[in-house]
């Protein structure tokens, strides 16, 4: 890897955006697991590991998988992110086995939001 | 939502309706993701077509913060008719202004599209835990994968670093600090930019730069969470900061019991490296810098930066006397920079969003002195006996209630609060009477506290202040270094003062020898671990002094929890006789017969609890 040059970090702003953004191509849908310290010691292994045997269940391609750091209400982990292309993203708490693989079917393939386990939809404001 | 006008919006104007106002206002999403997807681009389209139509007397561009919707950025609201604009591209910009703002027919194929079941799940800004949170050094939070360093750039990521090699003069990095009245987030309080200019002019070379990841207080984990999900905020603060000191040599003293935060800082260390954004020539400016992790043994001592910088070179982790000060004889005897984590996450948004942004969250004033006010926000750890518990991340000035209630939902089980602890261990409680104050750094002194790291731990009326001090106190019993005689020994006296009135052995005076040793040490100690090890106790003492005269005069614990001082009996009127406590006695100090009352025998009674966990009449009385 070469070293970078200023004008660089604007190229890796506009190809990450057609990594990560589903606007951009990438995918369908982008689930984000939420593994700080306080994720995994409540399970996050555990949803990841299902996510990832009901990818391979489901032959879908178009899904993205990524985790991320703690999303703050530590008290509701595992949580994790989903958001549907054009959609707002949905955040889901108080996760097991058995939720994720409802989701996995409900949500990430047919579009409907589980509203039983959904925390809300949208972003935080940052910044 | 703070709405930062732009130059040409007169702020008297802004609302809807004034005389003289605009006739419509463009909120657009100034938030670091829309930012990222080009929002400033579409302001300066907006503001070309609208000078096209002849519309700038009538239609003004508002950038606000974020909205939240960042995945649907750039977003823009139209004020009065409330109609939500998202995925704005440059190109829709004149269809947009003609159709909406000049025809006032709003472009149907822009707007938002919530998902199907929006009714029934509410949205994120509606939530009271986020509602009220302003998210600065967790502005990441969630967002991107922290191994990832593409995912950091992809939000602006070390842009800032990159401004101040090619735009800033290191003094000017010095005084865009000091101006932006940013205080030190690991407790002290004092303003970073005042600290930096020493550094800078401090006249021995080589200089270091060194961030304090450890992080000790129980219950707090702001830092480790910072690392753990955007460890370059903290990279990319490190080397402006040298960038502005003059240090080419960075360390983060990061404590072993943080496994998980030290790996994805040695990758994200790596990956820096990697893209030549730690090294030489960064940038091909001419500015070299890296950086190495320390992982320190998890003493508590050593978040102290006397005892933390004697640790790195190899010493015992013990303070020495403060007169002599660390930014000019630090690590090796060199002038070094100490900032906490949370401290140098906020320094690339200061940088990029400018003095005036920063400054516009807060409370005081910090145009002439920088102690003049806390600006900008503050994490904390919000735990105990509070629903929600987690990492929030407030603007400054907002109320302990809010934090407590809004945010944390409140006490759990019905119960009623009585205190919340600030400041860790060397903090104070703060009771219910003070619950409106406004959290700054300022205000909390005042009332005995401190802001401390930011470890805030509710309590409930179960919970006994007496209780509270001993633990915190045995707790820095066992950290304290042993080289001074007050944190030595004065610490050990009041914690069996403490302990003994604890056990209902206390004789009268105690509380006013507590409080003169509590005095001595506070005065006389070496380093600030002594210095505010009493607060504890002092604050409990100033708010609660009822109860530990309830425990020295009556041998009475008022919440029931201190077991010397309690007995466990059994409501007869309440008791049904399920013969349940009596089972799951572990003493088998509980008899009776089925189906009437129940009987404990306090001789084999070892107050353990376990009989009124398990009744379901609520018949177990503890007094």
């Amino acid at each position: 890897m070469p070293k970078l040059k200023i004008e660089d970090l604007d190229k890796i702003v506009n190809k990450q955006k057609k990594v990560t953004s589903l606007r951009d191509g990438a995918g369908r849908v982008k689930v984000t697991v939420h593994m700080g310290t306080c994720g995994i010691s409540a399970g996050a292994r555990k949803i990841m590991a299902e996510v990832m045997r009901c990818m391979e269940e489901s032959d879908a391609s178009d899904i993205i998988v990524t985790t991320s750091g703690c999303a703050g209400l530590c008290s509701r982990e595992p949580m994790i992110t989903v958001e549907v292309i054009d959609e707002a993203p949905v955040k889901y708490v108080d996760l097991d086995k058995k939720k994720m693989k409802e989701i996995f079917d409900e949500h990430i393939m047919n579009g409907n939001v589980v509203k039983d386990y959904a925390l809300a939809i949208g972003s935080e404001r940052s910044s | 939502m703070s709405a930062i006008p732009s130059k040409n919006v007169d702020s008297k104007k802004y609302d809807v309706g004034v005389p003289g106002g605009y006739r419509m206002y463009l909120m657009l999403c100034g938030g670091t993701g829309c930012v990222s997807g080009g929002s400033y681009k579409i302001k300066d389209a907006l503001e070309k077509e609208l000078e096209k139509h002849n519309l700038t007397d009538e239609v003004a561009v508002v950038m606000t913060g974020c909205n939240g919707f960042c995945a649907q950025g750039p977003v823009m609201v139209v004020k009065p008719d409330g109609i939500f604009y998202q995925l704005l591209k440059v190109k829709d910009i004149p269809h947009l202004v003609e159709e909406h703002m000049l025809k006032g027919r709003p472009v149907e194929k822009l707007m938002f599209t919530p998902p199907k079941e929006k009714s029934v799940v509410p949205k994120m800004s509606d939530i009271g835990f986020f509602k009220k949170q302003r998210l600065l050094a967790l502005r990441n939070r969630g967002l991107i994968d922290p191994e990832k360093i593409d995912e950091y750039i992809a939000r602006d990521g070390y842009k800032a670093l990159a401004k101040v090699l090619t735009e800033m003069k290191p003094e000017e990095v010095v005084q865009e600090m000091i101006a932006s009245g940013l205080r030190g987030r690991g407790g002290g309080g004092f303003p970073t930019g005042v600290k930096w200019k020493t550094c800078r002019d401090a006249p021995k070379e080589p200089k270091y730069v060194v961030c304090n990841a450890d992080e000790g207080d129980p219950g707090a984990y702001m830092d480790r969470s910072i690392i753990e999900g955007d460890p370059h905020s903290v990279l990319e603060g490190m080397a402006i900061a040298a960038y502005a000191i003059g240090s080419s040599r960075g360390y983060i003293y990061i404590r072993h019991e943080y496994p998980l935060a030290l790996e994805r800082l040695e990758k994200a260390i790596a990956e820096a490296r990697e893209y030549g954004l730690l090294g030489k020539n960064i940038f091909e400016q001419g500015f070299d810098f890296d950086i190495t992790i320390h992982i320190g043994a998890g003493a508590f001592v050593c978040g102290e930066s006397t005892a933390l910088m004697a640790s790195m070179e190899g010493r015992p982790g013990e303070p020495r006397a403060k007169y002599i000060h660390t930014v000019e004889h630090g690590l090796w005897d060199k002038p070094t920079n100490l900032n906490n984590v949370e401290t140098y996450a906020n320094v690339p948004l200061i940088i990029q969003r400018g003095v005036k942004w920063f400054t516009s969250i807060g409370t005081g004033d910090v145009s002439e002195n920088p102690w003049g006010g806390s600006k900008g926000t503050k994490v904390f750890s919000l735990v105990g006996k509070v629903r929600n518990t987690g990492l929030v991340e407030v603007p400054m000035g907002i109320t302990l209630r809010e934090i407590i209630f809004d945010i944390g939902g409140g006490v759990p089980d019905g119960k009623k609060f009585k205190a919340v602890q600030t400041g860790g261990p060397s903090g104070g409680v703060i009771p219910e009477s003070l619950l409106d104050l406004p959290v700054d750094f300022d205000q909390l002194t005042k009332v005995g506290s401190m802001m401390g790291s930011g470890g805030m731990i509710v309590m409930d009326e179960d919970d006994c202040m007496v209780d509270i001090a001993r633990y915190f106190i045995d707790f820095l019993v066992g950290e304290s270094c042993g080289k001074c005689l007050p944190g030595r020994e004065g610490l050990t006296q009041i914690s069996k003062m403490l302990n003994d009135i604890c056990d209902g052995q206390a004789q009268e005076g105690v509380l006013e020898l507590l409080e003169e040793t509590c005095n001595t040490v506070l005065e006389c100690s070496l380093c600030a671990l002594g210095g505010s090890a009493p607060n504890p106790v002092l604050s409990t003492l100033r708010y609660f002094r009822d109860e530990y005269e309830a425990h020295v005069r009556e041998k009475r614990c008022p919440a029931g929890l201190c077991k010397n001082l309690i007995t466990y009996s059994i409501d007869p009127d309440k008791c049904n006789g399920c013969m349940l406590c009596a089972r799951e006695c572990p003493q088998d100090a509980i008899t009776g017969e089925k189906k009437k009352p129940h009987k404990i025998n306090t001789d084999l009674c070892i107050k353990c609890g376990i009989c009124k966990d398990v009744c379901n009449k609520d018949a177990v009385i503890v007094k």
